[in-house]
């Protein structure tokens, strides 16, 4: 019992020990905060900047991105956010509004190795609310077109479709040459936002009016993407629901669908799959433009560097944000985890240059948009939009209705944001 | 006995003896539940979180909206639903198991004991994972086996219909272990010579089990009916890693909502009335249960 007791105390004074060296602050202790690989990833660069920087130190966290949101806002709420951190671009109108993140117009006026011209102008776009630069871009992403070439080529297109006519066109081409019924042309997931989105903005829909403050998707041109989009899944185009691809990258390897709409870190994956004689049998274009042959535009994704506005060495913490975003470092990053550096000069480098896979996010990442910078735009998109989306696939709604429905409950949602702004209380 | 209750001095040891667990119940319990309970007449959310002037008290706004609400009725349908199939089927399944297992005829109790309570003790998340594979459309071993009765392939998850079934099988599959070693428990306390008198009086094996295992183990079923009701009306896991709720929010149960309005949305003040909503109903659920079997088993 004695012993017990003893461990007990030593126990205690050691746990009180622990929590003074926390609070007992070194001189110049830079806290960061990354998610998964990419958080990995700094740990191993952050070591060329303490030598760099004698007497510093950059402590790195690795955050879940799963639970990455809740983390940093539990944390924000706590008073425990890190000096830096790495914030989904969507995520920064949400942390603005807490004044969570540092303006960063200063700094970047006086920095030498940031300026705005040296980032795609839809993706800087993404870190400005009214005025304020909240971010600075760390690493990009956006959608394009992910197709088979040979089956693009069986079904008499030798070059990846340019709108949304030719898309259509040859889906039903490739759907009538398979044989199996299981086999779609394309994958159009029902439990995605971002498909319907990017072709409501192709078609000129602007989403959310008046400030950001009440819906529109019963516009013409939100209600013309998802009646084209609708075709897909009503002439068997495209599988309804998203359980029937376990793994997409396996579904394109064996033919069971032409084409995806994704990101640039499906790149890895597709050539680990796509191996042997199908190595060069699948590609990857720009999305195709509404009416005209072209370009359509996509999401400007991504993550930021952001700066918490409360941090006692923000000096330090800015010089961290110079250090990786230069070009050098961004090209590192690259390296080690093929996420896409914001840097234009980054891409200049021959190993990014010489990927034909990469080429077409170059080409679309000068064709892309924000979404609307608002805070309850995540809520909007995964809770209201996917759902009557979901609703119009499965015709459980006409679209008519549907649309009606979504602006009434996202001019619910945006309720709180119209007092806000009538009442002041919002920071402009 | 009743003197020492009257010293003070006593009175005010056992108070202090009592005082650091009343004191962290305190802390860590009542306060956060009153804190909710506040919470859920206002419109606590994003804004409010750092500038409590944003924070409007809408009296029982919150919970005029729950009423006009489909999601939050599709969420309690859908938990309901749950509890009411999954609830007595788990029951039942883990009473056969017991009965089985603790028949004389049955060899090697102990590795059947084993084999039936692994899954209680696995990961949920591991076992979602491998359920998913069991429940695909087209490789999974589910559609596989309906083959061969001739049945067409279901998409147990994508199909808004088949989704709640399949996350009830993989529920009653994943739990019936746990009552069931209760029941064994509760088995095994029944005495024998009950049994071997009722043998005497020329009972069959029906009335056995009717007249003396059934309310012989009545405490038993009372206990297990009322943790297995409150554990599945807060179902929670199941459906946010294998469905996310979808698809059309068909296994969106009420925990899910509350989880996914509070925590992802940040509708603070939302998500408490939900809570409260929640435990009303699992407080009421709970003394039927008790009056219910009161009156069955007396």
């Amino acid at each position: 019992m004695k012993k017990l007791l003893l461990l007990f105390v030593v126990f205690q004074t050691l746990i009180l020990l622990t929590a003074s060296c926390v609070t007992n602050k070194e001189a110049d202790v830079i806290r960061f905060w990354g998610m998964g690989v990419e958080g990995e990833a700094v740990g191993k660069l952050v070591a060329e900047f303490e030598k760099e920087n004698p007497g510093v130190k950059v402590k790195v966290q690795m955050i879940p991105w799963t639970a990455a949101q809740e983390k940093l806002i539990s944390a924000y709420a706590s008073g425990n956010l890190p000096d830096v951190f790495q914030l989904g671009n969507t995520w920064i109108p949400q942390f603005k509004e807490l004044d969570a993140l540092e303006k960063l117009n200063g700094y970047v006026l006086d920095s030498k190795t940031i300026s705005q011209d040296s980032y795609f102008p839809g993706i800087w776009e993404t870190n400005v609310i009214q005025d304020g630069i909240y971010g600075i871009p760390w690493y990009i992403d956006t959608r394009v077109l992910f197709y088979r070439v040979d089956d693009l080529q069986k079904a008499g297109y030798s070059s990846a479709p340019a709108s949304w006519k030719e898309l259509y066109e040859v889906a039903r081409k490739i759907k009538s040459i398979k044989s199996d019924k299981n086999k779609y042309p394309i994958f159009l997931p029902t439990n995605d936002w971002s498909v319907f989105v990017i072709f409501g903005m192709q078609a000129g829909a602007d989403l959310l009016t008046n400030d950001y403050t009440y819906g529109h998707f019963n516009s013409p041109e939100f209600k013309r993407a998802v009646n084209y989009l609708l075709k897909f899944y009503k002439n068997g185009l495209t599988p309804k629901g998203f359980t029937a691809f376990n793994n997409i990258y396996q579904a394109m390897a064996e033919g069971y669908i032409s084409m995806f709409i994704s990101g640039p870190w499906n790149i890895k994956e597709m050539k680990k799959w796509m191996k042997g004689n199908l190595k060069d049998k699948w590609m990857t274009s720009p999305l195709p433009a509404a009416d005209t042959n072209g370009i359509g535009v996509s999401l400007a994704g991504g993550s930021s560097i952001v700066m918490n506005s409360q941090s006692g060495n923000k000096h330090t913490a800015w010089k961290l944000i110079e250090f990786l975003s230069r070009p050098t470092i961004q090209l590192k990053f690259f390296r080690m985890v093929d996420d896409l550096p914001a840097r234009r000069e980054a891409w200049e480098s021959p190993e990014i240059k010489r990927d034909k896979f990469i080429k077409a996010f170059f080409k679309q990442l000068n064709h892309v948009k924000p979404v609307p910078k608002v805070p309850e735009w995540e809520r909007i998109a995964f809770s209201k939009i996917q759902k009557y989306m979901e609703y119009i696939v499965y015709e459980k709604m006409s679209v008519e209705t549907a649309l009606k429905k979504l602006d009434e409950e996202v001019n619910s949602v945006l309720e709180k944001r119209r007092w806000l702004i009538k009442h002041g209380r919002i920071n402009e | 006995m009743v003197e020492l209750m009257n010293n003070k001095n006593l009175k005010y040891s056992a108070m202090l003896f009592l005082s650091p667990a009343l004191l962290a119940i305190f802390a860590f319990f009542f306060l956060p539940v009153l804190a909710a309970f506040v919470m859920s007449f206002t419109d606590f959310d994003i804004y409010s979180l750092n500038h409590l002037w944003r924070v409007r008290f809408i009296g029982f706004e919150n919970y005029k909206k729950l009423l006009d609400d489909p999601v939050f009725w599709k969420s309690l349908f859908n938990t309901f639903y749950y509890v009411i199939i999954a609830g007595p089927l788990s029951v039942i399944v883990s009473l056969c198991a017991a009965l089985m297992l603790n028949s004389k005829l049955i060899k090697f109790k102990a590795i059947f004991r084993l084999t039936y309570f692994m899954p209680v003790v696995t990961t949920l998340v591991a076992v979602a994972i491998v359920w998913r594979f069991i429940y695909h459309p087209r490789f999974g071993l589910f559609n596989y086996l309906l083959g061969f009765l001739g049945i067409d392939p279901v998409d147990w998850l994508g199909d808004p219909d088949y989704a709640m079934p399949a996350i009830i099988i993989m529920t009653v599959w994943k739990n019936f272990g746990y009552n069931m070693i209760i029941f064994i428990a509760g088995l095994q306390n029944i005495p024998e010579y009950l049994y071997e008198a009722a043998i005497l009086d020329g009972a069959n094996k029906f009335q056995l089990f009717r007249n003396i295992t059934l309310p012989m183990l009545a405490p038993t079923m009372l206990f297990v009916g009322i943790v297995t009701m409150i554990g599945f009306f807060q179902i929670f896991t199941e459906p946010y890693v294998m469905t996310q709720g979808g698809p059309l929010d068909s296994t969106l149960s009420i925990v899910l909502y509350m989880y996914r309005e509070g925590f992802r949305w940040w509708n603070m003040g939302y998500s408490a009335s939900i809570a409260f909503v929640l435990f009303i109903i699992i407080f009421l659920g709970t003394i039927i249960q008790f009056k219910f079997q009161k009156r069955i088993f007396g």
